[in-house]
């Protein structure tokens, strides 16, 4: 178990290589922080910081303010600049507060358990709330669905056979279960977040078990 | 002396202006002569005051003796945004007031961005025989308490509506405070209160009053009530429900189903909080029907929303979460062709991921399959030039555009360029394009396309681009039908703000927050423009305790015939000529 983990955590850093960000490379502030660790911290990490140096700023005609001009817009960049990534810019995005508060209020409400499902591979991370699912089968159809692809049957011996895909979760503890082990309610209350693991690995786990 | 102006009596040229409705043609006619100034002024029935700041309630009332409706907006549009401090301004009763003295035949009050108190709805309640419209938009300021007194007083009340106002809901009770004899009411909507208001009274409210076209309710409004109010009202035409969910009951959804069946006039749907899934198909028998559907408030998954919008082939307005993803919009585009706005609001605002498959493609399917597309708000976490150049080709004929790509100054996805050209390529193709919010990474480039091309741009809003005074330059000098300008976090200074003074006295009003003006510019600024207020707000302290060069926190500039307002709290001021000679 002890090498499958550190072998996921290799996985977690190429997944995070292969998600889609914006900026150009190298401008993200937290890319050595394993996804499962990274708190949700608001947009601004990167925000009030300017790209790395783009090639029309070198080649712009002369401008007509003067110096002072761009000296102050200088000064007050590097004031304004804020360090701490977590701080969100005030009024952005431009959101009205009571819609911003109604989102916050209904995922409260619902009591939904949306968890995370990453899939190797795929560029976007999706969410689900298991509290809408019945069981394992409606759970894994609409994975199916979302993913576009087949998972096959479970078996408590041989885990996932007849695909290329296991579903897997991150339980309480931290570890990486195969989906279906343990009841469903218990699965439900346990379950922080789930990754559908493609190919060989998938399979080894499944015959590890 | 010419006699063409009196070869009319004034009583049939009165008669040919009541047909003139339009501010700005009632404007031009009173610029022809003296006479034609002295008839319109008297027979002009309505007012819209863009900035209550810009005239003063003694001015209007003056001007215009014989109101019957009055419109007042009050703090700038960033308020919405909490850039606004509490307290900056936009008081409603002294208009009130001097409402209540000169016009006792007052029908309609319209206010928006203003803090109105439960005393200036109190004398609205008691000082107008004939009220019959209350519309309160995004106000603050007041209670229920006032609302009663609305409820139990204004006997001819056709409409009140409190549209995303802030409301210190103290009690449901106030609505049974219109009496049993009322029965005007054509449109209520209450979708803004926190509290359950008094269901009965609500429901028999409903069905006494035959004329109710519009109701919005609030989210406390329990789903399994409203087949009963459904029912009490039929000729209904616009519906906001509540709370959509309800304990998964069989009755529940046959009673729902068949109470929308019946609203056979409904033709908009908004509200639908705390989506029950399984609940959306009771709406789908109406649905062939509805011209409006706000979901922005229905936190379902892109199935749900494909079935349902797919059946809506008369929409044109669509406001949903982003939940309805690229997939979503591409079949909006199938089936709505008659489209004329859509909306799409993110449904996690502040994630560092995104967490549905909506990208700019939804918005360039939108714009291939939708011919009416008029007017788009578009929140998204990734753009490119080419996208912007499909969209600007494909929809030469959009008049409001905003787009807000969300991660502040991200450029185009695919090159790492800037996206001026993808903007630029907007303004070129959309000539009649009014309306324009930017974001991404952007230069002064796309600031000297929009002076270009933008020219009957009338609303431009910034926020984290340019590079220099030239970007603002740009917009003050090109953009002839420019009236509202509002920037933050933007490199503009004194310079461009200073050249282009009198372009300010044109608008209505310009807002920088964030930006480099300095103080000293202000100053300037409103030493040499006597008809222009020019405010700066700083809340760390009095701006003249800095180096006249330290940039102000928030300006705020808007033309007025009232002078300075006197209502400033302590971290406004004012650059007017006095001040500038005091503090300096």
């Amino acid at each position: 178990m002890a090498t499958s983990a550190s072998a996921y955590e290799n996985d977690i850093k190429n997944l995070k290589a292969t998600e889609l960000t914006l900026g150009l490379p190298g401008t993200h502030l937290q890319e050595n922080i394993p996804i499962i660790d990274q708190e949700k911290s608001s947009a601004s990490s990167s925000s009030n910081k300017r790209p790395l140096q783009l090639p029309h700023e070198e080649t712009s005609p002369a401008q007509d303010c003067g110096s002072k001009c761009s000296n102050i817009a200088k000064n007050t960049d590097d004031d304004a600049a804020p360090p701490p990534s977590k701080a969100k810019i005030v009024g952005w995005p431009p959101i009205r507060s009571y819609r911003k508060n109604s989102l916050q209020e209904q995922s409260e409400a619902a009591g939904g358990i949306y968890v995370k499902v990453s899939m190797d591979g795929a560029p976007y991370l999706r969410k689900i709330d298991l509290k809408i699912y019945g069981g394992y089968p409606q759970l894994l159809k609409s994975l199916e669905n979302m993913f576009k692809l087949t998972i096959g049957e479970y078996s408590e011996k041989e885990g996932y056979k007849g695909s290329d895909y296991a579903p897997t979760y991150e339980d309480k503890d931290g570890d990486w279960m195969l989906v279906g082990d343990v009841p469903w309610d218990m699965f439900v209350t346990s379950c922080k977040r789930l990754r559908i693991m493609k190919g060989s690995e998938a399979r080894g786990l499944g015959c590890a078990v | 002396m010419k006699k063409a102006a009196y070869s009319f009596p004034e009583e049939v040229l009165e008669h040919v202006f009541s047909f003139i409705i339009s501010d700005k043609d009632r404007s031009s006619i009173s610029l022809v002569c003296k006479s034609w100034y002295e008839i319109e002024r008297w027979c002009r029935r309505k007012v819209f005051v863009g900035n209550c700041y810009a005239v003063s309630p003694p001015i209007l009332i003056k001007r215009f003796p014989e109101l019957r409706s009055v419109t007042l907006k009050g703090k700038p549009h960033f308020a919405d945004f909490n850039l606004v401090p509490e307290g900056w301004g936009g008081f409603a009763c002294p208009w009130i007031r001097a409402m209540a003295g000169a016009y006792p035949w007052l029908e309609e009050i319209r206010l928006k961005r203003m803090v109105v108190s439960d005393e200036s709805l109190e004398i609205i309640a008691k000082s107008f025989r004939n009220f019959k419209v209350l519309v309160l938009s995004s106000c603050e300021g007041f209670t229920t308490e006032g609302l009663a007194a609305i409820a139990a007083n204004c006997r001819n009340l056709r409409e009140l509506d409190l549209r995303e106002s802030e409301v210190e809901d103290l009690s449901g009770r106030w609505l049974s405070d219109f009496p049993d004899s009322y029965t005007s009411l054509e449109s209520l909507n209450i979708s803004c209160l926190g509290n359950e208001v008094n269901l009965l009274a609500l429901e028999r409210l409903v069905s006494r009053c035959p004329n109710l076209k519009t109701l919005r309710l609030n989210r406390a409004v329990p789903l399994d009530r409203l087949p009963n109010l459904l029912r009490g009202a039929p000729q209904l035409a616009e519906l906001g429900t509540g709370a959509y969910t309800s304990e998964m009951r069989p009755d529940v959804f046959s009673n729902l189903a068949e109470a929308f069946a019946g609203c056979k006039q409904l033709k908009t749907l908004s509200g639908f909080w705390d989506v029950l899934p399984s609940y959306l198909p009771a709406v789908y028998p109406i649905c062939s029907q509805l011209i409006s559907l706000n979901l922005s408030y229905a936190t379902v998954q892109s199935p749900e929303l494909i079935k349902l919008v797919s059946l809506c082939e008369k929409l044109q307005k669509l406001w949903v979460l982003d939940y309805i993803e690229d997939d979503g919009l591409e079949v909006l585009a199938a089936s709505c062709k008659d489209l004329r706005e859509l909306r799409v609001f993110p449904s996690d605002p502040f994630g560092l991921e995104p967490n549905v498959a909506l990208t700019e493609q939804g918005l360039v399917s939108v714009s291939e399959g939708c011919p009416k597309l008029q007017s788009v708000l578009y929140f998204c976490r990734q753009m490119s030039n080419a996208a912007l150049n499909t969209i600007a080709r494909n929809r030469p004929n959009l008049t409001r555009f905003r787009l807000c790509i969300i991660e502040p100054r991200s450029p185009d996805y695919l090159t790492l360029q800037p996206l001026d050209d993808g903007f630029g390529a907007i303004v070129e193709h959309c000539k009649d394009l009014r309306r324009l919010s930017l974001s991404g990474l952007l230069t002064d480039r796309v600031f000297e396309y929009i002076g270009t091309y933008g020219k009957k741009l009338e609303m431009l809003s910034v926020a984290f681009a340019g590079d220099s005074d030239l970007g603002l330059h740009h917009v003050l000098s090109g953009c002839d039908n420019l009236r509202k300008l509002e920037i933050r976090d933007c490199p503009f200074g004194d310079k461009a703000l200073l050249a282009n003074a009198a372009k300010l006295e044109t608008m209505r009003s310009l807002w920088m927050s964030s930006c480099s003006v300095s103080f000293g510019a202000c100053k300037v600024l409103g030493q040499k423009m006597p008809r222009l207020n020019v405010e700066v707000m700083d809340e760390s302290g009095p701006p003249d305790s800095r180096p006249e060069s330290s940039p102000v926190e928030k300006l705020y500039v808007y033309r007025t015939v009232a002078g300075p307002r006197l209502d400033m709290p302590g971290f406004v001021w004012t650059m007017d000529d006095d001040s500038a000679l005091r503090i300096s």
